[in-house]
């Protein structure tokens, strides 16, 4: 990577569906692959909702844009940091959560989750080492 | 120091785009630069030439107009918040169809890519919202 490549997190704090920040962050999440920076999400708090699996929202009627996760890993988005303390003070677990997978070019196209499950503290030390940091 | 400016929530509803507004104004007095001003979410409603606040209270577009025309200050309007939203400059309304357009001439309306550019190109990013 040059010089110019910034490092990019997009953390999202809210459940996907309540509210559009959800989805209006992901959109801005798939336009920053256009840019050829290091680009990583974070799911906090409410957040860890928005990469649960089987969603459906028939019953509320709101477009139901889950699928679009799917797609990171074509990106070149295979960073999604999940917070541990979220999840579990959720009930949640990784198998929760969809297989979000991207396949890795250096290692045979072998293909590898993108999910990383991080504590905390954890999170808050990839928060510091970004340039960019955007939370909704 | 480079600054671009995130806004994500409507005017008078929340502190937001107030807050934004001050910071921009004690920034440039301070002779740093603001590279640019984005408004995404419902931040996009700060753009509307059609709002009328009561006489004793801050025109928020207007202000941000006003500042935009001293600093020439680069205002951008996310564009597909904006159609989500009903917010129109004359050359999309007519571009869509539409009868009536509501974008105060003082905002461009783009891209998300130029909010990823201003991350780029500006030493800080700063979101102004929840």
């Amino acid at each position: 990577m040059s010089d110019d490549v910034k490092k990019f997190m997009f953390v999202n704090t809210k459940a996907p569906y309540g509210t559009v920040y959800a989805l209006e962050s992901l959109e801005v999440v798939l336009i920053s692959a256009a840019f050829d920076q290091d680009v990583s999400l974070a799911f906090c708090d409410d957040g860890v909702f928005q990469i649960t699996k089987n969603q459906n929202t028939e019953g509320s009627g709101m477009k139901n844009f889950s699928p679009a996760y799917k797609a990171l890993g074509d990106y070149d988005i295979n960073k999604l940091y999940v917070e541990k303390e979220s999840l579990e003070e959720r009930g949640l677990t990784l198998d929760n959560l969809m297989d979000l997978t991207y396949e890795d070019e250096d290692d045979d196209w072998a293909e590898k989750p993108s999910i990383k499950l991080v504590t905390r503290a954890e999170l808050a030390d990839l928060m510091d080492q970004q340039d960019v940091v955007i939370s909704s | 120091m480079k600054f671009t400016l995130l806004i994500n929530e409507g005017p008078y509803q929340h502190q937001a785009s107030d807050t934004a507004y001050q910071f921009a104004k004690a920034a440039i007095a301070k002779g740093h630069e603001i590279y640019r001003v984005f408004f995404y979410n419902d931040g996009v409603n700060n753009a509307t030439r059609l709002a009328i606040p009561p006489q004793d209270d801050r025109n928020i577009t207007e202000n941000w107009a006003a500042l935009a025309k001293e600093h020439d200050l680069d205002m951008v309007v996310c564009i597909a918040a904006a159609q989500r939203r009903g917010m129109l400059d004359a050359d999309e309304a007519e571009r869509q169809g539409k009868d009536a357009h509501n974008i105060h001439p003082a905002f461009r309306i783009s891209g998300l890519g130029q909010l990823v550019e201003g991350g780029i190109q500006s030493d800080r990013l700063l979101t102004f919202g929840d």
